[in-house]
């Protein structure tokens, strides 16, 4: 069944008739979106998720950067229909390089093409997915004992048990997760279990983690792609499980977390899609440092700094965290999760990890 | 005879003169003939700041030939060949083979070299080093043959020992032909030597200099200008800062017989009413004789001297190079670093120590001169490069003291010499250079002068800084220039191509984006065979303008605002340019700058201004000034605001 892509197009379409239409009574054209920084986002009640505030940022013609965005703009949205008409999709990076062709318009770097694309989901209230355009790095893993069914190519469904029908490198989750590629079918597992590095993955994987405790274990692959969080929140939704985080000790990974959890800053327009606000942060905590004894590196410049930027996060605003955080400050310290293998291989699966499942109420001691 | 008296005796046999030769052969290296590398700079210097002098005196335009031919036992043979009157042949032993022998010592005006020891040093310096002797070939008519003189020094005498003498026939219609060989070392001093002639044709646009080198390689340093410096004439000692016992000598040897007319004769500045001053603030009878005067009376004078305001010496016995000539050559010689600009800033005369005194200085900025580096440093005395002790010059000391961050170059803490892309040209004329030593490298650290060369450099920096402002506010404007004439084009385009409509007209948006009156202006040189097309309009005019440059600056304004706009522009000119054709009508000309009242210019319409240039060299005026009357600046890029005259 393909697409109504009518919507679509109307939206896109709304943009270039509003640049027209500023032309035509003699404005300088300007755009108006939401700001996108940590500073322009809030808790939304209703939705559960971080989304952004009522502050806007004006795009107009009138500087030269300005004018440089608004052509760009024009030529991205012009590529997009272009794109929808002929019923092809392009990967981002793809779309950056036949932006190499638009002349005055071209793109400096990548990152400049990505933040746009996305600024035009902001403006239209679209999806990139909606837009044909998709990310090209996927590749997070999954393995757990649920069986989920898959639209292939061929167009044929093919059912795929997460545990007996892959490797031990999981099942690889695909940049289209949405029901009409992807739908959840038996479950019988007791949590998700998100986690930053393939190492750890790997390593749970290898001691039988998933089998042992009922556990989904998802690859998180430092900060999710779209689709891995996408993943998880419908896993939780549809199969009722209950998502951990489970992360190296630093702020960067409190960003993962709070991606999972409570939504990105960046993609804040679609909180409600990605985010699973029922996440738990597992640890490491700066508090297992000290608990656990753990190896410990010094803080950066960098990570203090971003640090003391997520103690103003509004997203890090509770006691857990503030507290963590300031604990943090004050050890100094930092560690990895892989630093619990200072008491042997098995520890993280047979000590660590029970013992944290059991402090959060998820595993009888 | 007592036991001391005998030690007194024996003392007074070994005690005699020590000649002036000797002397220099043991202080060489404060001649400068410490080493190898620097003898051949020194000989080099010494011979062709002489030609300079002695050309300049007689008002021929020079045209030096230097020539080195290397030998391999570290012995060079130094050729200095000159078109200037020639030497009659009494004369040449006494100059070329005596030390301390000049015309110029005594005179109180501006020359390069001041204390004679000059060109015989280089003779006694080849004497010492190789045994040769000097060789003089000098001409001093047209129709008469040449003579060639070889002499030796005789340094117990301070004589010349004239060897031989011959008549020979030479080609060139005056001139003279130095030939010594000197032990040099030519691998390491080829750098100074040619440094030292470039720098040398900066400050004597002049002259025309040659400089072959031993493989035959020829470097020609172009004369670019006609014009004989003014020579300088010789002035009576300014009574400030005058020392004591010259004041004292000066009385003993005077024909005056009374105070007031001593006053009036023997020093420069003292009129009628300053003499009056002096005697009162001294209290001393007018009527004095000047030959009796006590110590102490001469000592209120010496006081009173420095109470009483007394005018600056006269310029007259100054020769400064002129701002469009320092220019013209930093330009010419500056060529293949293709300077951004060069900006030139001249002081008026000042004093110190009762000799008159006046600083020239220049900016050459950007081209491929190296960003991160120090600036170079170009200084001159009497149109003279001084090449070493850079550490132990005033102008050094001067420069280092400006904080050069304000004016957009790199200075770490404010202090010493800034890092930039950019040559610092500094130039002092006096009657009287006060060098640090006689190898006059350095001019001493004297406060007054230190100060006019920081003002003279404040303000070169000032020209520099509102360049680059300018510039900067030009690229911003430029860069919306490609705004409303490339993107916002493209912008419309594409918005009705996607919408299938016509495209917009953009005039009224451009308008709203620009909000500007923007000039914009163009200076061309063209060269002219006749008279410019209007009747000159000074006086002044008598320079002959045919077969000279026309330059020619067209001014573009367009009213980039949303309302009609009326205001005066000037354009400054040259004071010695002569003003061709103008339109559109000017409202106003003088001899500063030409002035226009522009009647209002509606929105997105623009207006040509153009006007030419007579009596000028091509590239003497390449850069507008332009002002603005009536209008809010701000509004305005391309101008700056008139302040009045």
């Amino acid at each position: 069944m393909p697409r109504d892509f009518t919507k679509v197009i109307e939206k896109i379409d709304l943009i270039a008739e509003k640049v027209y239409n500023d032309l035509k009574s003699s404005e300088i054209p300007h755009l108006k979106l939401p700001t996108r920084t940590k500073t322009n986002i809030r808790f939304d009640e209703k939705l559960n998720v971080w989304k952004y505030g009522g502050n806007t940022t004006e795009r107009s013609a009138k500087s030269l950067d300005g004018a440089y965005m608004m052509l760009r703009t024009m030529y991205m949205v012009d590529f997009i229909k272009d794109m929808i008409k002929a019923n092809k999709s392009s990967t981002l990076r793809e779309m950056y390089y036949i932006s190499e062709g638009w002349d005055l318009a071209k793109f400096h770097s990548q990152p400049e093409s990505d933040s746009l694309a996305e600024d035009l989901e902001v403006i239209t209230s679209c999806m990139r997915e909606d837009f044909k355009l998709r990310p090209e790095e996927d590749g997070a893993r999954v393995i757990g004992n649920f069986t989920l069914e898959e639209m292939t190519r061929n167009k044929t469904k093919k059912k795929i048990h997460c545990q007996d029908d892959v490797g031990d490198s999981g099942y690889t989750i695909p940049y289209n997760v949405e029901p009409e590629k992807i739908t959840f079918k038996g479950a019988d597992a007791d949590f998700i279990l998100a986690v930053e590095t393939g190492g750890m993955f790997d390593r749970l994987v290898e001691n039988g983690f998933d089998k042992q405790h009922r556990a989904i274990i998802v690859h998180l692959k430092g900060q999710p792609a779209r689709s891995t969080r996408r993943f998880i929140k419908r896993l939780h939704d549809e199969k009722k499980l209950p998502v951990l985080v489970f992360t190296d000790c630093d702020p960067w990974s409190y960003r993962i977390f709070g991606s999972v959890a409570y939504g990105a800053i960046k993609t804040a327009h679609i909180s409600e899609y990605l985010a699973t606000p029922a996440a738990q942060y597992l640890g490491v905590t700066p508090s297992d440092i000290e608990n656990y004894k753990l190896p410990t590196d010094k803080l950066s410049k960098e990570d203090i700094h971003a640090l003391k930027s997520e103690l103003s996060d509004p997203r890090f605003q509770d006691r857990f965290w503030k507290h963590e955080i300031k604990l943090q400050l004050s050890l100094g310290k930092k560690s990895e999760q892989q630093a619990l293998a200072k008491y042997g291989l098995d520890y993280v699966t047979d000590t660590y990890l029970p013992e944290k499942l059991a402090e959060m109420g998820m595993l009888k001691k | 005879m007592t036991e001391v008296e005998a030690i007194a005796h024996k003392l007074a046999r070994q005690q005699k003169e020590i000649s002036v030769a000797e002397f220099f052969e043991r202080n060489k290296h404060i001649l400068g003939f410490g080493n190898p590398t620097r003898s051949l700079l020194t000989s080099v210097k010494e011979g062709v700041d002489n030609v300079l002098d002695a050309c300049e005196e007689s008002g021929i335009l020079p045209e030096i030939y230097v020539e080195i031919k290397n030998h391999e036992d570290g012995e060079c043979r130094l050729i200095i060949e000159d078109n200037g009157p020639g030497i009659i042949k009494k004369q040449v032993p006494h100059i070329f083979g005596r030390l301390l022998y000049g015309s110029r010592f005594h005179a109180i005006r501006q020359s390069r070299g001041q204390q004679g020891i000059g060109i015989s040093a280089v003779v006694l310096y080849s004497q010492l080093t190789t045994g040769k002797h000097a060789k003089i070939t000098s001409k001093i008519q047209e129709d008469r043959p040449a003579t060639v003189t070889e002499l030796a020094i005789d340094t117990n005498r301070n004589r010349a020992e004239v060897i031989s003498r011959a008549i020979v026939h030479w080609e060139k219609p005056s001139g003279t032909r130095l030939e010594v060989s000197i032990v040099a070392d030519y691998k390491r001093g080829k750098r100074f030597v040619y440094d030292y002639l470039q720098s040398t044709s900066i400050v004597n646009p002049h002259a025309q200099i040659t400089f072959k080198e031993p493989d035959g390689t020829e470097h020609l340093f172009e004369r670019t200008s006609e014009t004989i410096p003014k020579k300088p004439i010789e002035i009576k000692p300014h009574p400030q800062g005058i020392e004591l016992g010259t004041l004292i000598k000066i009385a003993k040897g005077t024909k005056s017989r009374r105070l007031s007319s001593f006053l009036k004769s023997e020093f420069s500045s003292m009129g009628d009413r300053t003499t009056k001053a002096v005697c009162e603030k001294a209290q001393l009878d007018r009527g004095l004789d000047p030959k009796k005067m006590s110590r102490e009376q001469f000592l209120t004078l010496h006081k009173a001297f420095k109470k009483v305001k007394i005018m600056a010496p006269s310029t007259d016995c100054l020769s400064p190079i002129g701002e469009i000539l320092i220019k013209r050559s930093l330009k010419h010689q500056t060529q293949e670093i293709s300077p951004e600009f060069i900006y030139t800033a001249s002081r008026p005369t000042s004093v110190f120590s009762g000799s008159p005194f006046q600083i020239e200085v220049g900016i050459v900025y950007g081209g491929s001169l190296p960003k991160d580096k120090s600036v170079r440093l170009l200084r001159f005395a009497n149109r003279v490069p001084l090449l070493y002790q850079q550490g132990d010059c005033v102008s050094t000391a001067a420069i280092s003291s400006i904080d050069w961050r304000r004016y957009g170059f790199d200075q770490s803490s404010g202090k010493g010499i800034p890092s930039g892309p950019a040559i610092f040209f500094t130039h002092m004329s006096s009657t009287l250079i006060p060098f640090t030593s006689e190898s006059k490298e350095a001019i001493a650290d004297i406060p007054e002068i230190e100060s006019e060369i920081k003002l003279a450099f404040r303000e070169c920096a000032r020209k520099v800084q509102s360049h680059i402002h300018k510039e900067v506010k030009r690229v911003k404007t430029r860069e919306k220039f490609d705004l409303i004439t490339k993107i916002l084009p493209e912008i419309a385009k594409k918005s009705s191509d996607m919408l299938g409509k016509p495209v917009p007209s953009l005039d009224a948006v451009i308008t709203k984006i620009m909000d500007v009156i923007w000039i914009e202006d163009l200076i061309e040189c063209e060269k002219t065979s006749s008279k410019p097309v209007q009747a000159t309009l000074f006086e002044d005019s008598s320079e002959n303008i045919d077969g000279g440059w026309i330059t020619k600056s067209t001014i573009l304004v367009v009213n980039y605002k949303n309302m009609p706009q009326k205001f005066n522009l000037y354009a400054l000119i040259p004071e010695d340019a002569v003003v061709g054709t103008v339109t559109p009508k000017p409202a106003k000309i003088t001899s500063r700058y030409i002035k226009w009242n522009l009647d209002a210019i509606d929105p997105a319409n623009k207006v040509d201004i153009s006007f030419e240039l007579a009596g000028l060299d091509k590239g003497d005026f390449d850069e507008n000034d332009l002002y603005i009357e009536n209008i809010n600046a701000s509004y305005v890029i391309g101008a700056d605001k008139w302040e009045g005259e």
